[in-house]
């Protein structure tokens, strides 16, 4: 016991593989080990395992056979989606459902934070942020439910409005035009406000210093917002923008699934439902991975470009 | 002169600050008070577009035949049942390993470190996945609603900076001189300094369970086993009518079913929101806190 007590002290420093102290001090910390094994053992199985059985997207997959048995096929399966009469509708709209998705809901947060820092009273600031917080918390499913509410045809308080001033009711979730705006909008109603936590702490370091010398000098709201604060918080913002352009590709299965419909569909079909279509409503297993496949690589080789120009420019870095 | 200017400014400024964010405080409560004053009013006033502001014709219809209709009850027992389990297994896996990884003498630290952040930005993707959970047997059973997302990578990366920063080395060495195993120190030491740690992942677990049905989408095809999004999902999107007729005394007349059919979706959304909304002044403190963790280290 007295050697443990010992060791343990004077392992902290130092690592050296291969030596007998390593060995020593991997006996001295099983129990972390028994820590983390869970954890590992879940991965392992639950996110390796999978990527194992990607080689299906190159094999034509037999299910009597098995992943492993199947016969390899290359890049049919690729080569197919490429060709598809879809791919390039579905792949438009992936990328302008998430490029309008960004330019809108990227700086609107960020545009509140600002100002809402800017409010004198604590208690207005409170109240605001926990009003707008809590949309972030309803579900998906209610926020579409809603969504069709409002927008219904019938007695949708949109279409009664319309009415009011002499306008024809339209039917908002037939029209594949409509379909981006509403799912881009209803996202900032929903998450806009909590979006600003993040940058609402950031503007909380800022040097108080700073507006004080600046009142001194006779700044106004305006210019201290856009000369102290909008500098003070660009890190956080260039770390979630490398984030967000690096998610281009991977638009969320969950709630366009919910909004989409047959007459919407040219506008809202996007890689994600396209692969939950034919993988899991056709079974067509092989070519539903070669397309997940091809969007995560696409997605990886994205996340690396936009880290990789962020760094050149001098910038933040994810790693 | 310049003062007097820029006082003038400000205050301009701050009158149409104020203005806009009560306008956008409207804009957020507005909806929601709508779904609320709808739920409890005659339908037929709020399909005529009569329910502005104040409930008309208070009536609970819609609200009974919520009560009567068997399969919300038993979509909320299984959403709860889901959500509790589902955190319980996420808390004893995340907890423990991002102890783990907080301890610099771990050996092999960085390695196990990777292989977890990996998963963050790649993985095999839906149908991979779905044919492992199938294979291992857990496909229309709760096991499928649990365990494919007994972790996640984020919150593990989050615990470990939550550790690093308020577990000081010092308590670790001192209570080495005391003889105490990792194990003990975790449990009796570590857990009990981090309850906003724990409180945040408790809060976004549990939620996140809650509000989720895509697990049950792809993994559930037992309607019994149907969390309370999915039977959500037919009343709200697939707009199943067959909740109106429940009631024996349901009118035959299409529209009148129709109008039901409404006032139930009102409800429906004020009862499946409940419990996040009564629990969320409790949890705010606490998630703000959470994405604070969180964004230490981006």
């Amino acid at each position: 016991m007295g050697m443990e007590k010992q060791l343990a002290g004077n392992t902290v420093t130092k690592t050296s593989w291969g030596s007998n102290k390593t060995i020593k001090r991997i006996y001295m910390n099983y129990d972390l080990y028994l820590l983390l094994l869970p954890a590992l053992v879940y991965f392992i199985i639950f996110h390796y395992g999978p990527m194992y059985g990607l080689q299906i997207a190159f094999k034509d997959f037999m299910p009597l056979r098995g992943i492993g048995e199947s016969p390899w096929v290359g890049f049919k399966y690729f080569e197919r989606f490429l060709n598809a009469y879809q791919f390039w509708a579905i792949l438009k709209n992936t990328v302008f459902l998430s490029l309008y998705s960004l330019v809108v809901g990227f700086p609107i947060p960020i545009i509140l934070s600002l100002l809402l820092n800017q409010i004198n009273s604590r208690r207005f600031q409170r109240v605001v942020q926990t009003i707008t917080y809590a949309p972030n918390f309803i579900s998906v499913m209610v926020i579409v439910g809603m969504v069709l509410i409002f927008l219904s045809p019938r007695n949708g308080i949109i279409n009664q409005l319309r009415a009011l001033f002499g306008g024809e009711p339209i039917f908002f979730m037939a029209k594949p035009e409509w379909f981006r705006s509403i799912y881009v909008w209803s996202g900032v109603w929903q998450n806009a406000g909590f979006s600003m936590i993040v940058y609402l702490a950031a503007l909380t370091s800022i040097d108080p210093f700073l507006h004080e010398a600046a009142v001194v000098d006779g700044a106004n709201k305006i210019q201290r917002i856009w000369y102290i604060d909008i500098p003070g918080i660009l890190p956080t913002i260039s770390i979630l923008l490398i984030l967000n352009l690096g998610n281009i590709m991977s638009v969320g299965f969950e709630k366009v699934y919910l909004l989409q419909n047959p007459l919407n569909a040219s506008s809202s079909e996007i890689i994600a439902t396209y692969v939950y279509k034919m993988g899991l409503q056709r079974n067509q297993y092989s070519y539903s991975a070669a397309i997940g496949l091809f969007n995560s690589v696409v997605n990886c080789i994205l996340l690396v470009t936009v880290n990789f120009i962020s760094r050149k420019m001098g910038n933040s870095s994810l790693w | 002169m310049n003062d007097i200017n820029q006082n003038m400014e400000d205050r301009i400024f701050d009158i149409f600050n104020y203005l806009f964010f009560t306008l956008i405080l409207l804009i957020v409560i507005y909806p929601l008070y709508w779904i609320i004053i709808a739920s409890v009013s005659n339908p037929s006033f709020v399909n005529s577009g009569n329910v502005v502001f104040i409930p008309k014709g208070l009536n609970f219809a819609g609200y009974e035949r919520l009560f009567n209709y068997d399969r919300i009850w038993l979509g909320y027992k299984n959403s709860l049942i889901y959500a509790l389990s589902g955190t319980a297994v996420n808390l004893t896996l995340i907890l423990p390993a991002g102890y783990a990884l907080s301890r610099k003498d771990l050996v092999g630290r960085s390695f196990f470190i990777i292989l977890i952040i990996i998963t963050m930005f790649f993985g095999g993707g839906l149908i991979p996945t779905y044919m492992l959970v199938k294979n291992l047997g857990m496909e229309n059973t709760i096991w499928a609603m649990i365990i494919p997302n007994a972790a996640s990578a984020f919150n593990i990366i989050i615990s470990r900076t939550f550790f690093q920063s308020n577990i000081p080395d010092e308590l670790l060495e001192s209570a080495r001189i005391d003889n105490c195993r990792n194990f003990r120190f975790f449990v009796s030491i570590a857990l009990p300094l981090s309850v906003p740690l724990i409180a945040v992942i408790t809060i976004f677990s549990a939620v996140g369970h809650w509000n989720s049905y895509f697990q049950a989408l792809i993994y559930i095809r037992n309607a019994d086993l149907y969390p309370l999004q999915l039977i959500l999902r037919e009343i709200l999107i697939l707009e199943d009518v067959s909740i109106a007729l429940t009631d024996p005394t349901a009118s035959r007349n299409l529209e009148e079913r129709r109008i039901i059919a409404e006032q139930i979706k009102y409800g429906v959304i004020i009862i499946a929101s409940l419990p996040v909304l009564i629990l969320y002044p409790f949890l705010q403190k606490y998630f703000v806190k959470g994405v604070m963790i969180g964004s230490l280290k981006g």
